[in-house]
Order: C-alpha cells, then sequence, then structure tokens
C-alpha cells in the first residue's frame, strides 16, 4: 500500500541557482498527483528530491523536511533505503541495453542482491501484467533484449521494473512526454488502475492527462508552489491568477 | 522558375562529384591502411611457413651447429608472461578506467592519474624495461618470468584505463539514473549496469594492449631473460617469442634465420587467434536488439 508525503520548507538548489523555494504541500496516500507549471519551474526537482535522487548531482542541494509514512527522509535513511520504497520512471525509457526483458524487469532484485528464482519469475510476470506488458512479450522474456522493444513498451517495462521492487511511492516524470498517442493512453489507463496500491506522484505538460489521471494538482512557477487543490478545482475555479493564466494558454 | 531548377541541377551534379570523390578517398585510405598488413601476414607466410613443422612447436632450440629443433618453451614462456601481463594489467586498467569515469569528475586524483596515464603510454617501452630490472630483477638477484610479466603488465594499463574512461563516458547518463533510481548503491551500479553496458568497447581496448605488449621485446631483454631450456617456473628466466626472434634473427647462421621467421608468423598467429577467441567468448550471450 501507498503511503502519504509530507513535504516542509523544501528547498533546493543546483549550484548557486535556488530551483525549489518554500514548497509545503502534503500528498495524499493511494491517490494521484498531478504536478503542472511550464518548463524550468521546479517541478522536475522537485519529483527528484522525493526520492532524493536531486543529490546525485554533484552540484545540487536540499533543505527541509520530506516526510514520508513516518520516515523524514532526509533524515532517518541513505538514499539507497529511500529510492528502494520509491520507484521511479523517468521522462524518455530507459531499459538496460544489456539485460534481457526479464532482467530488466527484476533488475532493481537482482542488482541487489536478490536471488530466488522462484520469486523472482513469480515477480516479473506479476509486474508485466500490472504495466499491462505481459502479453505482449510474455514468449520473448529471456530471447530479447530490453531495449529491441518498441518506445511505448520499453516505456511499460520500465513502469513493471519500478513496480517490481514492490515500492509505496511511484514517481513519474513526464512518463509520456515521448510517447505516441495509443501508448499515451494505454500509460494513462496504467496510472488509473495502479493509484489504489500506489501514491503516484506525475509530472506533466499535458493538461488534459492530468485532468485524466490526478485527483489532486499543484501548479509549479518559478520555483514555487502557486497552488494545490483538488484537480476539478484547479481546472475550473483556481484561486490564483497566475494557475488561471496558465490553464487556459495564457502563457507557457 | 527555369533558372531555380537548371541551379538546383548544376547543384546536384556538384553534390554527386562531391559524393563520389569522398567516398572514393576514403576508400583509397582503407586500402593504403590495409595492404601493408596484408603484405606482412603474406610475407611472413611465406618466409616463415616452410621451416614450421611439428618439431617447431615441440622441440626447444638446438645447440649451435646442430639441425632441427624449435621454439616450444619460447611459445609456452610468451604465454606465461603474457598470461601474468593480463592478469596484472587488465583488473588493474580497468579499475583505474572505472575510477576515472564513475568517482573521479572533477578531482585532483582523477586528473593526476589521467596525466601520469597519459604519461605512461608514452614511456619508450625499453625504459619500462630497465625500471622493473632495477625494481625486481636486481632485488632478487635474478631474472624471472614474474619480472616480465609485471613490466608488459604495466605497459597495458594506460590503454586500458583510457579505453575503459572513454567507452564508460559513452553510456548514457539516463540508465545510471535507471539503476540509482531503483536504490541500486553506487558502485554495483558502476559495475553491473556502466562496465556492462560498456563492455564491448572495454575489451576491445583491453585486445588493443594485449597485441601491443605481445610482440614486445625490449621490456623482456632485462626481466624474462630468455631461457635456451625448459622452464616454467615463475621465479626463473623464461623464454619468450620476440626474445628468441631476436636471437635468431641476429645470428650469422641462415638455419636460425629461417626459424626466426616461423616464430614471428607463429606470434602474429598466437595474437590473431587469442584476439578472435575472446571476442567469441565476449559475444556470447549477446541477446537479440541489444546494443
Amino acid at each position: 500500500m501507498g503511503v502519504g508525503i509530507l513535504v516542509e520548507d523544501l528547498n533546493a538548489w543546483y549550484g548557486t541557482t535556488h530551483t525549489l523555494q518554500d514548497i509545503n504541500l502534503h500528498i495524499p496516500a493511494n491517490h494521484a498527483t498531478a504536478l503542472i507549471g511550464p518548463s524550468g519551474c521546479g517541478k522536475s526537482t522537485f519529483v527528484r528530491c522525493l526520492n532524493r535522487m536531486h543529490e546525485t548531482n554533484p552540484i545540487a542541494r536540499a533543505t527541509g523536511v520530506v516526510r514520508m509514512g513516518e520516515v523524514d527522509i532526509y533524515k532517518d535513511a541513505s538514499p539507497v533505503e529511500i529510492r528502494r520504497r520509491v520507484g521511479m520512471v523517468f521522462q524518455r525509457p530507459n531499459p538496460f541495453p544489456t539485460m534481457s526483458i526479464y532482467d530488466n524487469v527484476v533488475s532493481g532484485l537482482k542488482l541487489n542482491g536478490f536471488r530466488n528464482r522462484r520469486i523472482l519469475d513469480e515477480t516479473v510476470e506479476r509486474s508485466l501484467k500490472q504495466a499491462a506488458l505481459w502479453e505482449e512479450v510474455k514468449d520473448d522474456l529471456k530471447k530479447k533484449s530490453g531495449a529491441s522493444l518498441s518506445g511505448g513498451q520499453q516505456q511499460r517495462m520500465c513502469i513493471a521494473r519500478a513496480l517490481a521492487v514492490d515500492p509505496e511511492v511511484l514517481l513519474m516524470d513526464e512518463p509520456a512526454s515521448a510517447l505516441d498517442p495509443v501508448s499515451t493512453s494505454k500509460i494513462e489507463d496504467l496510472i488509473f488502475q495502479l493509484k489504489s496500491q500506489y501514491t503516484i506522484v506525475i509530472v506533466t505538460h499535458n493538461m488534459q492527462q492530468a485532468a485524466r489521471v490526478a485527483e489532486n494538482t499543484g501548479f509549479f512557477l518559478n520555483g514555487k508552489m502557486v497552488e494545490f487543490d483538488s484537480t476539478h478545482k484547479i481546472f475550473t475555479n483556481p484561486k490564483d491568477k497566475r494557475t488561471e493564466d496558465y490553464i487556459t494558454g495564457r502563457f507557457g | 522558375m527555369d533558372f531555380q531548377t537548371r541551379s538546383m541541377r548544376l547543384n546536384n551534379a556538384r553534390r554527386k562529384v562531391t559524393n563520389y570523390l569522398v567516398s572514393g578517398l576514403s576508400i583509397l585510405a582503407t586500402i593504403i591502411v590495409i595492404v601493408p598488413l596484408i603484405a606482412i601476414l603474406f610475407y611472413l607466410i611465406y618466409k616463415g611457413a616452410s621451416s614450421l613443422n611439428l618439431a617447431f612447436f615441440t622441440h626447444i632450440p638446438a645447440p649451435v651447429g646442430e639441425e632441427g629443433g624449435g621454439m616450444a618453451n619460447s611459445i609456452v614462456g610468451s604465454g606465461i608472461i603474457l598470461l601474468l601481463a593480463s592478469l596484472m594489467g587488465v583488473p588493474i586498467g580497468i579499475a583505474a578506467g572505472v575510477y576515472l569515469a564513475e568517482f573521479g569528475r572533477g578531482k585532483a586524483l582523477a586528473t593526476a592519474v589521467r596525466f601520469t596515464a597519459d604519461v605512461l603510454n608514452g614511456v619508450p617501452s625499453i625504459v619500462m624495461g630497465i625500471s622493473i630490472y632495477s625494481l625486481i630483477v636486481i632485488q632478487q638477484k635474478h631474472f624471472s618470468a614474474l619480472a616480465g610479466g609485471v613490466a608488459l603488465g604495466i605497459m597495458m594499463i594506460p590503454t586500458i584505463t583510457r579505453t575503459t574512461e572513454e567507452m564508460l563516458a559513452t553510456v548514457p547518463h539516463a540508465i545510471r539514473e535507471a539503476a540509482l533510481g531503483l536504490g541500486v548503491p553506487k558502485w554495483r551500479t558502476a559495475i553491473s549496469v556502466s562496465l556492462r553496458t560498456a563492455s564491448p568497447g572495454i575489451i576491445t581496448g583491453c585486445m588493443l594492449a594485449f597485441a601491443r605488449v605481445a610482440g614486445e621485446t625490449a621490456p623482456l631483454l632485462f626481466t624474462a631473460f630468455g631461457n635456451q631450456f625448459w622452464s616454467l617456473k615463475l621465479n626463473e628466466p623464461i623464454a619468450a617469442l620476440p626474445l628468441q626472434i631476436y636471437v635468431y634473427a641476429i645470428s650469422p647462421y641462415d638455419e636460425w634465420h629461417r626459424l626466426a621467421w616461423a616464430g614471428a608468423l607463429v606470434l602474429i598467429v598466437m595474437i590473431m587467434v587469442s584476439v578472435t577467441l575472446v571476442r567469441i567468448v565476449a559475444n556470447r550471450g549477446v541477446l537479440k536488439g541489444g546494443s
């Protein structure tokens, strides 16, 4: 089951650039939360702070509190532990090119030293079914490289890979922006089904997508969170003028 | 309109001519590179093949004045020295390359290592021989296979280190992020993801380094020293093909000259066979559609 995320006074920097300023936010468990905003507004940085990927860049740093359930992820845990609890799906599909489909899906387990064949087999089937890819690849699991699949299939495989480690939170950084409309709608269906079991945070440039999949939406602008509310409210009756300008396409 | 189509046609003609010209030049360059290589190989076969017989591979060199004899001890000796060199050079070279590419970005130590590797690459092989002579041979008070292996091993390191670094640099950052995002520790990501993705290029680098030192004579003169008799002991002087070829080639006897040619042919074939074998082994298990 997913956990809720509580963010208090989160600030992040790249070098001297203050990319995130005083973010306060509560992301409810087992819901999908969309983050929208123009390019460079800090929404990607924000999700990367939620699994401590932000700090893999040597010039990046972050301050503040991010509480995942009971755990303060910057105080009580190591980045490696946090990333095992928080799955991440990136903008472009990034399969491991040397690994088969099978090994790609269970790479999170195998690379962390897990070797039980029976459980690995079960995990591959469960994750690929969850990612709606099982039927398309079940005959080539060990024969084909993960990189041989189409872009949309690769992205669903990357989702399966993230789900295979049984995370509580799933972060998706524009997961469909590099895909065609058919693949995009498959990914959206997937998000819709997965959100009953996981807490999903999805960054998107596509406002219809936010409206379709997410219960709550946050609007980011210039490193600040301008408004956070139910998706319905944000798109029909935003409180802030800047939110309204953005969703009606007046800028960004 | 008329003018435009005319000028397009002219442009088209010029483009075609340029295309033929450039393609022709690159084909010519390729031929210039390949012809000497093939010529050397054929000349070696022409000069050396006639002296190759079973005795060449099973006998040790015959004393002066006697007919026959072979290079069995040199062939085995070269194998042992190269094995020692690879056991030392490949792991150290790859480990240093991994440090440079994955952990040392922007660090002073990395700059120092990179600089040292480049300098080491330019050190004449005879200097490497003398250094190992004073560091190991003089300390031990005798020549040894081990000293020869160390000399060649050190010579392999810079090439392997720099190719490993370059090849790791071509691995997309997104793939490392995928692994880190799954909670895989950084060291494990470097080894199981980055290194594995870059492995075809790194293997090529190792093979280049191997082939280069396999024919080296100068570093072995003061280290492995050579041996006219059977010896497989790591702590004693050992025969090596380049050394034996050298001894035979500068001798005044026609029979020995012929054996030197045969030895050179065997050396080249040994290098080609080992490079091919490594390629075949490395290509096993590569998946359909992988990169």
